[in-house]
C-alpha cells in the first residue's frame, strides 16, 4: 500500500510539473446540490479554458476539509459535441496530495482529460460527487411528534484552485420548509430551491461558508457495517449472505414511543422514522430468507423480475433516530448467471459490489468471496480502490479450507453498485472430493458392520 | 401400532410394522419376495425386525418436525431458552467456564451460580453432538443442534422401548411398544423439534436406566448393573425427575422382597446400581450430597440396608440349620435393625443433617398441598392436576389398552413384569397429580399397552392359523406354538371362534389406525406451537402471525443500554435474558420466592409505592404482556391474581380481597379501586382507552376479557412508555430517574 502511495505521489509530482494550477481558468460553473435524501449529491458543470501556453493534461478539484472526510465518490465526465449529439466521456479521477500553495487542509482530486487541452481551448466537464453524513440534525434530539430538521454546511462559492469567472449554486431541499439559510448576496429562495449567485470573478480558494437549516424527513438509513459473503459452489449456485447492522442516523429519538400515536396519527407522528426497506436483488434469485439473531422475521415480500428482484421488508420495529436493528438477508442465485470462463482459462465471478438496499449509506462494507475448495491464484478487479485481503474459511466437509477474497471499503453509497470481477483457477476434479468422501465414509461403515457380523470376538467358544 | 395412518409421509412405517407383528405367520407377499432372496426364516424375521425398527426410528424423528415446518427452526417456550443460552455459553467458552459460571444477568442484584444450580446433562449432550459434528466437518449452527436434540432422543427412546418390551414380554411387544411410543402425544408434547428442555433427554435416560436395571435383575450380571448405574448418572445429570427412579427402584426391590422373590441377582443388581449410581450422582454439583442427606433419598438407603440384613439373615439361616433358633435370631435382628434405623433417621432429621421433604415432593404426594402452601408452584399451569380430557388427549386408546396390558402382566408374572406394573401404576398416579408428569407415565403406558396389543394379536392370529392347519414353518416363537396347540382343543368346542378372531383383529387394527390418526392430528395441531410466535386465522382464512414477543425482545436487545435491568413477571425472565440479552430481576428458575414476591408486590401496588420498590431494585425498564388488543388470553392481567397471591404470601400488605369484587376478578367499571390503580393495570391499559379494538364496540374494549375497561384515563408519573409492539402484546416502560428535589 505504501509503495502504491509513493508511486502515486511521483505521478502527481510529475503531472504537477506539467500543468501549473494557474494555467487553467473556469469560465462558467454551475453547481446543483441535492439535499432531498441523506445522501448529498452535487452536480458540477464546469467550462474550463486553458489560458496557459502549454497543453494541460489534467485539472484539480478541491474540497474543504469538512467535506473531504465525508466524500464518498467523485465522478467526472467530459461533454463533447453540440446539444443534440452530446457525448459523455468518463474521465479518470484520482485523489491527490495537498497542494503546496493551498490555504488549509483541503482535499484534492485530479481529473485527467481524455486529450490534453491545448492553449485557448475549452472543455465542458460534468462532475458528480457524493457526500455522506453531511446533514447534521438540529435539534439533535426530537420527540415522536416532531419533524426532523437538519443543517447543511457548505460554501456559497465553489472552492477551486482556479479562477472562476462566473458561477451559480443551487441547493435543492426536500420540502418547502426551510428554517433559515445564510445569505450571501445575491441569494434567494424559490420553493424547494435556494439559489446562490451568480457570482462573478472569484479568485482561487474563495470560500463563503453558508448554513442551510431545513426539514428532511427522508429515511436516514445508515448501515454501520455490512458483511456480504458470496459463496461459490460449482455444483450450480451462488449463496449470498448479508449481515446488516442498520441504524437510523438522523436526530435521536427522545422520550416516549407511543403506539397509539404511531398507528393512528401516522402523518404527524414519527415522520422521520422509517419502517420499510427495499433491497434490489439479482433476477432469478431463490431461497431468499430474512432473519436475525433470534429467528425469522415474517414481514417481507419478494417480487422477482427479469431485470431485478425486489425484496420489500420491514425490521421488527420501526426505526426512530438512534435505534438499531441487525438482520441477515440470504439468497441463492444460479451459478451460470455470474460465473464465466476467461479466455486464458481462468474462471471469474462477475457480481455487483455495494449494498443492495436502496438509498442507504454503508459505513463499512466487507465483501467476502468464498471460492470453492482447491481454487488458486485469486485476484479481484474493481473500478475503484478497496482494501484486499485473503482468508481461509472452513465449510461443510472441507479439509484444506476455502480461499476467501476479502474486499473492504468504507463509506459506500448506492452509486458503488457496479460490477466487479474475481478471477481464480479451479480444477473440476476437486468437485468430486466431497461426494467421494461421503461415499467412502458410508462404504467404511458397511464394511465395518460386515466385519463385525462375521468376526467372532468371543474368547470362550459358545 | 396402527395398521394404517393417514397417507402422509408416515404411512409406510406403519404398514411395515403391521407386517412385522404378523411375523409369525409368514406374510404371503413378503414370503414370496423374500424366498426369492433365499433367506432363512430367522433371517427374514431379523430383516423385518430391523427394517421396522429403522422405520419407527425415522418416524419418531419426522413426526416431531411439524413445528419446524409450520413455524421455523426455533427454540420453544420458556425454559428451553435458558437451556439454549447456557448451551451457547458452553460451546463458546468451554466446559470449565460453564461449570464456574456466575450469571449476573439474572436475579439482579443476587445473580445466579449457573454451574451449581442446573442439571448440565442436556447442555453437555447438545454440545457434544455439536462438537462431534464440527469434528466431522459438518458446520451446523448450535441452534439447529438444540432444536433437533429432542426428536433425536425421542428416536433413541423408541429403540430403548423396543429392548425393554423385548425384555418384559417378547420381540413383538417390543416392536409395538417402539411404534406406540414413537407417536404417543404424551411424549411428543415435550419432545417436538425446538422443545429443548431437560425432559427431552431425560425420558430416554429414565427408560434406559429402568431397562438396564430390569436386565440386571434378570441376569444378575454386574455389567448390566453397572450400565444401569451409568444410565442413572445420566438421568441425574439431566433432570430433577431422577428422584422418581431413586424411589421407584427401592420400592420395586421392597415389593420383590415382600413377595419372596429375593435372589442373589436382585442383591447384586440393586447394590451395585445404588452404590455406584449414588457416587456418580454426587458428581453433579446441583445434586451434591442429597443422596445421603435428603429425606427424599432416604428410602433408597433404607432398602439398601434392608438388603444387607436380608443377605445376612440368609447366611445365618444357612449356617444355623435350626428353625427355632433362627426365628429368635430373626426377631432380635429385625427389631434392632429397625430400631437403629429409626434412631439414625430421627437423630439425622432432628440435627438437621437430613433435610426434610421439600414442598415439591409433598405437592406430588398430596395434590392439594401446593395450593395451600406454595402458590408459586400452584401458579404454573403445567403443575395443575390433570383433567380426564387430557388423559384422553395424550393417551387415546392406550387408556383402554393399559388395563388390558396389566391383566396380561399379572397373568405372566415375572420380575420384569412386576417392575413395569409398578412403574405404570405409580407414574400414572403422579400423572394424575400434575399435568406435566403424564410424560413420565407415557413410556410405561406404552409398554403395558404394547403387551396388550401384542398378546392379543398373537393369540388371535395363532387361533386363525391352527384352524386353517397352516404348516407351522413360520412360527418363530416357542411360546407362540405352545399356545396355539393349547388353543386347538378350544377350537373344536367353539365353531364361531375363527370369525370372532377375524372381527377382533379388524377391530384392533381399526383402533390402532385411529390412534395413529389421532396422534398425527394432535401433534400437528396442539403440540407444535412454539408459543413465542402466535398464529391465528384471519377473516379470509389466511394465517396471521403475531411475532410480538421477539419484536419486543429484539427491541430491548438493540435499543436499551447494555446494563439495563428489566422487571417483568418471572415467566418471561429466561426469554428476556436469552433473546433480549438484558439483566432481569426474576426468571423461571424461581429459586428465591421472596424476590419474586417483591416483583409481585411492585406490580400490585400503586405507582408511587411501586416506584420505591423499583428504585431499590435498580429497575430501568418494566415489561408487561397484554392481550387486550388481540384477545390473547395468557397475559399478565389474567396472571395477575397469582402475582397478588405470591406477593401477599411474603408481604401481608398485599391482600387478595382488595383486588376482587365479591370474590370476582374484574377489570371493567365494577372493579375494585385498588385494582384499577395498581401498577399492572396502569401499565397494561395505558392509553388503551383511546383505542377502538373491535368494530361496534366502545373505545378501550378488552378483547381478551370481553369487557370495556374501567379506567380509561391513566396517567403515569414515574414511568413512560418506551415501546409497545405492533399488536400491543408486549409493552415496555422506562422508569424515569427521580425528579430533582428543590
Amino acid at each position: 500500500m505504501a509503495a502504491r502511495i509513493w508511486i502515486f505521489a511521483v505521478i502527481v509530482a510529475l503531472s504537477l510539473s506539467f500543468s501549473s494550477a494557474q494555467d487553467l481558468q473556469i469560465i462558467n460553473a454551475e453547481r446543483r446540490i441535492d439535499l432531498s435524501s441523506h445522501i448529498v449529491k452535487a452536480f458540477l458543470t464546469l467550462k474550463v479554458e486553458n489560458i496557459g501556453k502549454e497543453p494541460a493534461t489534467d485539472m484539480l478539484l478541491a474540497f474543504p476539509p469538512t467535506q473531504i472526510k465525508h466524500l464518498s465518490m467523485v465522478q467526472a465526465l467530459a461533454i463533447t459535441g453540440k446539444k443534440k449529439k452530446k457525448n459523455y466521456l468518463p474521465l479518470d479521477v484520482k485523489p491527490t496530495e495537498q497542494q503546496p500553495d493551498a490555504p488549509n487542509d483541503n482535499g484534492y482530486f485530479l481529473v485527467s482529460f481524455a486529450t490534453p487541452l491545448n492553449p485557448g481551448e475549452t472543455v465542458t466537464l460534468e462532475i458528480l460527487y457524493i457526500l455522506t453524513h453531511s446533514l447534521e440534525p438540529f435539534p439533535a434530539e426530537i420527540a415522536q411528534s416532531e419533524a426532523q430538521l437538519v443543517y447543511y454546511r457548505d460554501s456559497a462559492v465553489i472552492l477551486s484552485p482556479y479562477h472562476i469567472k462566473q458561477q451559480t449554486s443551487f441547493f435543492k431541499t426536500p420540502s418547502t420548509r426551510v428554517e433559515s439559510f445564510t445569505s450571501v448576496d445575491p441569494a434567494n429562495r424559490a420553493g424547494k430551491e435556494i439559489k446562490y449567485g451568480p457570482y462573478e470573478d472569484r479568485t482561487p480558494y474563495s470560500y463563503a461558508p453558508v448554513i442551510v437549516h431545513f426539514e428532511n424527513n427522508s429515511p436516514f438509513a445508515v448501515v454501520e457495517e455490512l458483511v456480504r459473503e458470496i459463496e461459490i459452489s460449482h455444483w450450480g449456485s451462488i449463496q449470498v449472505t448479508e449481515n446488516y447492522r442498520l441504524t437510523h442516523g438522523g436526530a435521536r429519538h427522545k422520550g416516549v414511543f407511543s403506539r397509539v400515536d404511531y398507528q393512528s396519527r401516522r402523518s404527524i407522528s414519527g415522520s422521520s422514522s422509517f419502517n420499510a426497506l427495499l433491497a434490489v436483488l439479482p433476477p432469478r434469485v431463490n431461497s431468499v430468507y430474512y432473519r436475525d439473531d433470534i429467528g425469522n422475521i415474517s414481514t417481507s415480500h419478494l417480487r422477482t423480475g427479469f431485470k431485478k428482484s425486489e425484496l420489500e421488508f420491514e425490521p421488527r420495529y420501526p426505526l426512530f433516530g438512534g435505534w438499531r436493528a441487525t438482520f441477515i438477508i440470504g439468497y441463492r442465485v444460479p451459478l451460470e448467471d455470474y460465473l464465466f470462463e476467461a479466455p486464458d482459462g481462468r474462471r471469474y465471478l462477475n457480481f455487483t459490489f455495494g449494498c443492495p438496499l436502496v438509498e442507504t449509506i454503508v459505513n463499512k462494507l466487507t465483501l467476502k468471496v468464498v471460492l470453492p475448495e482447491g481454487s488458486k491464484d485469486s485476484s479481484a478487479v474493481l473500478p475503484f480502490t478497496v482494501n484486499q485481503d485473503l482468508q481461509v474459511k472452513y465449510s461443510y466437509l472441507d479439509i484444506v479450507g476455502r480461499t476467501v477474497v476479502v474486499l473492504q471499503k468504507d463509506n459506500v453509497v448506492p452509486t458503488h453498485n457496479v460490477p466487479f470481477q474475481v478471477y481464480y483457477t479451479f480444477k473440476p476434479i476437486y468437485m468430486l472430493a466431497e461426494p467421494f468422501m461421503l461415499v467412502s465414509a458410508f462404504f467404511f461403515v458397511f464394511v465395518a458392520s460386515l466385519a463385525y457380523v462375521h468376526i467372532d470376538l468371543n474368547i470362550v467358544k459358545n | 401400532m396402527g395398521g394404517k395412518e393417514d397417507p402422509t409421509a408416515n404411512g409406510s412405517p406403519k404398514s411395515e410394522s403391521m407386517a412385522g407383528k404378523k411375523a409369525s405367520p409368514p406374510d404371503l407377499l413378503s414370503s414370496i419376495s423374500l424366498k426369492s432372496l433365499k433367506l432363512k426364516t430367522k433371517q427374514q424375521e431379523l430383516l423385518l425386525r430391523v427394517s421396522i425398527l429403522g422405520l419407527v426410528y425415522v418416524l419418531a424423528f419426522i413426526a416431531r418436525l411439524f413445528s419446524v415446518l409450520r413455524y421455523e427452526s426455533m427454540i420453544h417456550e420458556f425454559d428451553p431458552y435458558f437451556n439454549y443460552r447456557t448451551t451457547l455459553f458452553l460451546t463458546e467458552k468451554g466446559f470449565y467456564e460453564f461449570w464456574n459460571w456466575f450469571d449476573s444477568e439474572s436475579w439482579y442484584p443476587l445473580g445466579r451460580i449457573i454451574g451449581g444450580t442446573l442439571y448440565p446433562g442436556l447442555m453437555v449432550t447438545a454440545a457434544l453432538i455439536y462438537w462431534t459434528l464440527r469434528f466431522l466437518r459438518f458446520f451446523v449452527h448450535i441452534r439447529e443442534v438444540c432444536v433437533l436434540t429432542a426428536p433425536f432422543f425421542a428416536s433413541n427412546t423408541t429403540l430403548v422401548a423396543y429392548f425393554f418390551g423385548k425384555e418384559i414380554w417378547d420381540t413383538g411387544a417390543g416392536l409395538v411398544a417402539a411404534a406406540l411410543i414413537a407417536i404417543c402425544p404424551g411424549y411428543i408434547s415435550r419432545s417436538v423439534a425446538g422443545s429443548y428442555d431437560n425432559e427431552a433427554v431425560a425420558i430416554f435416560a429414565l427408560l434406559l436406566t429402568f431397562y438396564l436395571f430390569v436386565k440386571a435383575v434378570k441376569t444378575g450380571s454386574l455389567s448390566w448393573a453397572l450400565a444401569s448405574a451409568f444410565g442413572y448418572f445420566y438421568m441425574v445429570s439431566a433432570w430433577g425427575g431422577y428422584v422418581f427412579i431413586i424411589n421407584l427402584i427401592p420400592l420395586y426391590v421392597l415389593v420383590l422382597l415382600i413377595t419372596a422373590r429375593y435372589s442373589l441377582r436382585l442383591y447384586v443388581a440393586y447394590n451395585c446400581m445404588y452404590i455406584l449410581g449414588m457416587l456418580l450422582a454426587m458428581q453433579i454439583r446441583f445434586v451434591g450430597f442429597q443422596h445421603v442427606q435428603s429425606g427424599e433419598h432416604m428410602g433408597a438407603m433404607g432398602v439398601f440396608l434392608l438388603m444387607q440384613v436380608f443377605y445376612f439373615l440368609d447366611w445365618v439361616k444357612h449356617q444355623l440349620n435350626d428353625t427355632k433358633l433362627f426365628q429368635t435370631f430373626l426377631r432380635i435382628t429385625v427389631t434392632s435393625a429397625i430400631l437403629v434405623g429409626g434412631i439414625a433417621l430421627g437423630v439425622g432429621t432432628a440435627s438437621g443433617y437430613i433435610s426434610p421433604w421439600t414442598g415439591r415432593f409433598y405437592s406430588l404426594l398430596d395434590p392439594t398441598y401446593a395450593k395451600d402452601h406454595i402458590p408459586i408452584i400452584a401458579s404454573v399451569s403445567e403443575h395443575q392436576p390433570t383433567a380426564w380430557s387430557s388423559f384422553m388427549f395424550d393417551y387415546h386408546i392406550l387408556l383402554f389398552l393399559f388395563p388390558a396390558g396389566l391383566y396380561f402382566c399379572f397373568k405372566r408374572l415375572s420380575d420384569a413384569t412386576i417392575f413395569i406394573v409398578m412403574y405404570g401404576l405409580t407414574s400414572l398416579y403422579f400423572a394424575g397429580v400434575m399435568v406435566r408428569l403424564i410424560l413420565v407415565a407415557t413410556p410405561a403406558v406404552c409398554l403395558i399397552s404394547a403387551i396388550a396389543v401384542s398378546a392379543t394379536v398373537k393369540n388371535l392370529t395363532s387361533l386363525l392359523r391352527t384352524k386353517q392347519k397352516v404348516p407351522q414353518t413360520g412360527s418363530t416363537k416357542g411360546a407362540g406354538s405352545s399356545k396355539s396347540s393349547s388353543k386347538v382343543t378350544l377350537d373344536q368346542s367353539q365353531p364361531f371362534q375363527k370369525n370372532g378372531a377375524i372381527a377382533l383383529l379388524v377391530g384392533v387394527f381399526y383402533l390402532l389406525s385411529r390412534y395413529a390418526i389421532h396422534c398425527t392430528w394432535v401433534t400437528s395441531e396442539a403440540y407444535s406451537s412454539p408459543s413465542i410466535v402466535l398464529a391465528a386465522r384471519g377473516a379470509h382464512g389466511n394465517r396471521i402471525i403475531f411475532d410480538d414477543y421477539r419484536e419486543a425482545y429484539y427491541w430491548l436487545r438493540q435499543n436499551t443500554p447494555t446494563d439495563a435491568k428489566v422487571m417483568s413477571w418471572w415467566d418471561y425472565g429466561y426469554q428476556i435474558t436469552a433473546m433480549g440479552n438484558r439483566t432481569v430481576i426474576v426468571d423461571n428458575n424461581t429459586w428465591n420466592n421472596t424476590h419474586i414476591a417483591t416483583v409481585g408486590r411492585a406490580m400490585s401496588s400503586y405507582e408511587d409505592e411501586a416506584y420505591d420498590i423499583m428504585r431499590s431494585l435498580d429497575v430501568n425498564y418494566v415489561l408487561v404482556v397484554f392481550g387486550g388488543v388481540t384477545g390473547y388470553s395468557s397475559d399478565d392481567i389474567n396472571k395477575f391474581l397469582w402475582m397478588v397471591r405470591i406477593g401477599g404470601g411474603v408481604y401481608p400488605v398485599i391482600k387478595e380481597p382488595d383486588y376482587l369484587v365479591n370474590g370476582e376478578f374484574r377489570v371493567d367499571k365494577g372493579a375494585s379501586p385498588k385494582m384499577l390503580n395498581c401498577l399492572m393495570y396502569k401499565l397494561c391499559y395505558y392509553r388503551f382507552g383511546e383505542l377502538v379494538t373491535e368494530y361496534g364496540k366502545p373505545t378501550g374494549y378488552d378483547r381478551a376479557r370481553g369487557v370495556e375497561i374501567g379506567n380509561k384515563d391513566i396517567k403515569l408519573e414515574h414511568l413512560e412508555e418506551a415501546y409497545t409492539t405492533s399488536n400491543w402484546i408486549v409493552r415496555i416502560y422506562r422508569v424515569k430517574p427521580p425528579t430533582n428535589r428543590l
